[in-house]
């Protein structure tokens, strides 16, 4: 069981120490240092197969679906190691939620989308307030509130997102993950997941992955920058700070080809 | 990977502004000449160059917001593009400087100067030469260069200073001379403000290579310094 002890209130949720994740022989991240602060929007960008989604599954043991993956350091979640084997890793993953690329709601009705959830974790509340209340949060209430019966595949990508992002916040999660959550979506929906992003982190803490350098500018409070550690296969977190400085004057001149996309 | 369009345009850019900068240069230096020989129809010439940098200035301009618009600059690219468009700004404050000391040589009529220029030519070449090296340190992005400069300003203010003193001296002893006299005063004043602004351009140079945005000379005076 996941308990919480002294640093539970501090500011930092997540932490990461000499955090590494291989799959079998392949070292795919190494030495990960980084704090995941509350009620902040932590966006973790950098090129292709530099590790930013392995590094973010392993924040909420989804790495371990994928047979054969180990993680190497520790990582903290409110104080307490998440790989501990008294963990239970189902509860890690609806402490910490997750928002995937492609909305994936269920093939079910959109009102079940999010009570399916909950009501497996045990939720004894009133069901119709929860679905009305993480729609709202969503910013979805007003575009579905009519049509609650209907399939949740019938809505257009940008609402199955929110969607999706609504079926994540029914059990409660203090930490939401999202892996490149608008790269499907047109610009307008896209505007409306980082509005909502804006919304969601007075109550949540927020890691998204991002191949949208603008939209981690935009949309971020903090910025790790993932390159492959120098003559290494394996990603790391090279500068993390927050995202005026990583945009405006970056430490770390492999972070300065970055951002200005000099990269390569 | 290079970007090479975008490459190719800030080099562009900077290329532009040093047209500019070498035509505010020219533009002082001509302004106190005139002034020196009382050839009204040269600070003619100077209202008309001035409407030329004004120009130009807002050609640089919408050539930046171009460049913001469509390559989205961040980091050393957004901070260049940013000090640019304060320098293009400080470039053409600099140009009405010798606008005003051209319709100061034209206002004068037939006026005699109070007194033989001396020290007001030494303030105008000191000043253009400060922004000749203060441009070169900026698209090279010099910092030792550009954190020295500004200390150059103190020889500038010093002229002033002598200037306003003969000035004062010529007035005390006779207080008709005083428009004269004011004439003068205004045209150093315009010299003394046009090195202190080389100075903020000197502090862009710093911002661009370094991402530090901080005052390098506060001992920037305003006007004149107590005796």
């Amino acid at each position: 069981m996941l308990q919480s002890n002294d640093t539970a209130t501090s500011d930092t949720v997540l932490e990461a120490r000499a955090l590494g994740v291989r799959y079998g022989d392949l070292l795919a991240v190494t030495d990960v240092q980084l704090k995941v602060l509350r009620n902040r929007i932590t966006a973790i960008i950098g090129p292709s197969g530099c590790g930013k989604s392995t590094l973010l599954r392993s924040f909420n043991r989804m790495n371990e679906l994928v047979p054969g993956t180990r993680v190497e350091g520790t990582l903290y979640f409110e104080g307490q190691d998440v790989y501990d084997p008294s963990v239970d890793p189902v509860e890690v993953r609806y402490r910490i939620g997750m928002v995937f690329q492609k909305a994936n709601p269920f093939p079910k009705t959109i009102y079940e989308n999010i009570a399916w959830g909950a009501r497996i974790h045990g939720y004894r509340g009133n069901m119709d307030d929860l679905v009305e209340s993480c729609l709202r949060q969503a910013a979805l209430w007003d575009e579905v509130k009519d049509k609650l019966g209907q399939s949740g595949l019938a809505l257009s990508g940008g609402q199955q997102q929110r969607l999706c992002i609504a079926r994540t916040l029914a059990v409660e999660p203090e930490v939401i993950l999202m892996d490149e959550p608008a790269s499907a979506l047109d610009p307008i929906a896209t505007l409306k997941i980082e509005e909502l992003m804006q919304e969601l982190k007075k109550r949540y803490t927020i890691v998204i992955v991002t191949h949208n350098m603008q939209q981690a500018a935009r949309a971020s409070d903090y910025t790790a920058m993932m390159m492959l550690a120098e003559g290494t296969q394996a990603g790391t977190v090279i500068e993390y700070n927050e995202t005026e400085t990583v945009f405006l004057r970056p430490n770390n001149k492999r972070t300065e080809d970055y951002v200005t996309g000099r990269f390569g | 990977m290079p970007r090479t369009t975008f490459e190719t345009e800030l080099k562009q850019l900077k290329d532009s502004v040093l047209v500019l900068g070498s035509m505010v240069e020219q533009a002082i230096l001509d302004s106190v000449e005139a002034l020196k020989k009382r050839d009204i129809s040269a600070s003619q010439k100077i209202l008309d160059a001035d409407k030329l940098v004004n120009k130009k200035r807002f050609e640089i301009e919408s050539q930046l917001l171009i460049l913001i618009a469509t390559q989205q600059p961040m980091a050393h690219d957004l901070r260049l593009l940013a000090s640019c468009m304060e320098i293009i700004s400080e470039l053409e404050r600099m140009g009405d400087y010798s606008k005003g000391i051209a319709n100061i040589n034209i206002r004068m009529g037939d006026a005699p100067l109070l007194k033989p220029l001396i020290d007001v030519p030494r303030m105008a070449q000191k000043g253009a030469d400060m922004l000749h090296r203060a441009l070169t340190a900026f698209v090279e992005e010099d910092i030792e260069t550009a954190r020295a400069i500004p200390v150059e300003d103190d020889e500038v203010d010093a002229l002033f200073n002598q200037v306003y003193r003969e000035l004062m001296t010529i007035v005390i002893g006779d207080p008709a001379t005083i428009e004269r006299a004011n004439w003068l005063l205004w045209t150093a004043h315009n010299l003394e403000r046009f090195a202190d602004r080389v100075t903020n351009i000197c502090e862009r140079t710093v911002f661009v290579a370094t991402g530090e945005l901080a005052e390098i000379n506060d001992t920037d005076s305003e006007f004149w310094k107590p005796q």
